[in-house]
């Protein structure tokens, strides 16, 4: 029986027919647009404070507070992006979650594997950098692993054992990376750091792992 | 021994498992697979590490058929 393999990409992207196709062209505009976004928010306030001390040096704590509000809403940001890969408790029941991360654990190397059962993250090296996989969201940590954008994605069910959601995200990865990362909401972009501190405890030595892995992808495409 | 699973709320179910020797049991396997399409599920098959491929097809060489429903972003 011949078998017909589509090359079109993930069909998924038939639902977002408008959005331009994720390249690394777009990866590096996207993230010069957040950077710049980040800066207009927050450099105007960051000078009124200190034209504020400098007119005024009694008025310091306002300058204080707007140092606090230059602070907080790049902060802010990043809190979404670390959002899309928190640990939620699963819906489904302890044997269904059993059998789908024997799914999963089928689908990974030992490396993905050992990570996902200490952060249920699985990490996956393709062309645009290093993903960190969670059931309901991707963070994309690109080569040299100082930039992360963060991706809400998920398949359209919500009652699936966890490890089935990662691997139906892993595949469509595998299918159609770029077609991925188009089909995904952009939740933030911006330095790694800045996610990490907004990330829960258990999950940080994922993006630790995915930054080091990006640095050596970035070692190995510059010789 | 080549095996369709479908990723559901079970962990996944095994719906057919067949070798390309045994007519009846591929034909069986593509009745399965055919009428998990129908449902609006997507057929893949891993093609190396790192790279997999959506089906239109039972592919019946294949060791593994996953059957995984669309994704979205959030």
């Amino acid at each position: 029986m011949a078998t017909e393999i589509l090359t079109e990409g993930l069909p998924e992207r038939q639902a977002v027919h408008w959005r331009p196709l994720v390249d690394e062209r777009r990866l590096q505009r996207t993230a010069a647009l957040w950077t710049a976004t980040t800066s207009a928010h927050t450099v105007p306030i960051v000078a009124a404070g200190a034209a504020l001390f400098a007119v005024q040096p009694l008025a310091v704590p306002v300058s204080l507070v707007s140092l606090a509000h230059a602070w907080v809403i790049p902060e802010l940001y990043a809190h979404r992006g670390a959002n899309v890969v928190r640990p939620k408790p699963p819906r489904a029941g302890a044997e269904a979650e059993r059998v789908s991360v024997g799914l999963l654990g089928d689908l990974i190397g030992h490396e993905a594997r050992a990570l996902h059962a200490q952060t249920g993250l699985v990490m996956e090296r393709a062309a645009l950098g290093v993903w960190l996989i969670g059931p309901a969201g991707a963070l994309l940590v690109r080569p040299g692993g100082r930039r992360v954008h963060c991706y809400c994605v998920r398949v359209n069910d919500p009652e699936l054992p966890s490890g089935d959601r990662i691997a139906h995200l892993l595949l469509a990865l595998r299918t159609d990376e770029h077609g991925f990362a188009t089909v995904a909401n952009l939740a933030f972009s911006g330095a790694l750091w800045r996610v990490r501190r907004r990330l829960p405890k258990v999950v940080r030595p994922a993006l630790d792992t995915g930054r080091a892995a990006a640095r050596a992808m970035d070692r190995a495409a510059n010789g | 021994m080549s095996r369709l699973i479908r990723m559901d709320h079970t962990g996944h179910t095994t719906l057919a498992e067949w070798t390309a020797d045994d007519p009846e049991a591929v034909e069986a396997a593509v009745r399965a697979f055919r009428a998990e399409l129908d449902q609006g599920y997507f057929g893949m098959v891993s093609t190396g590490e790192g790279k997999a491929e959506q089906v239109r097809d039972l592919p019946v060489d294949a060791a593994l058929v996953i059957m995984r429903l669309p994704i979205s972003g959030g």
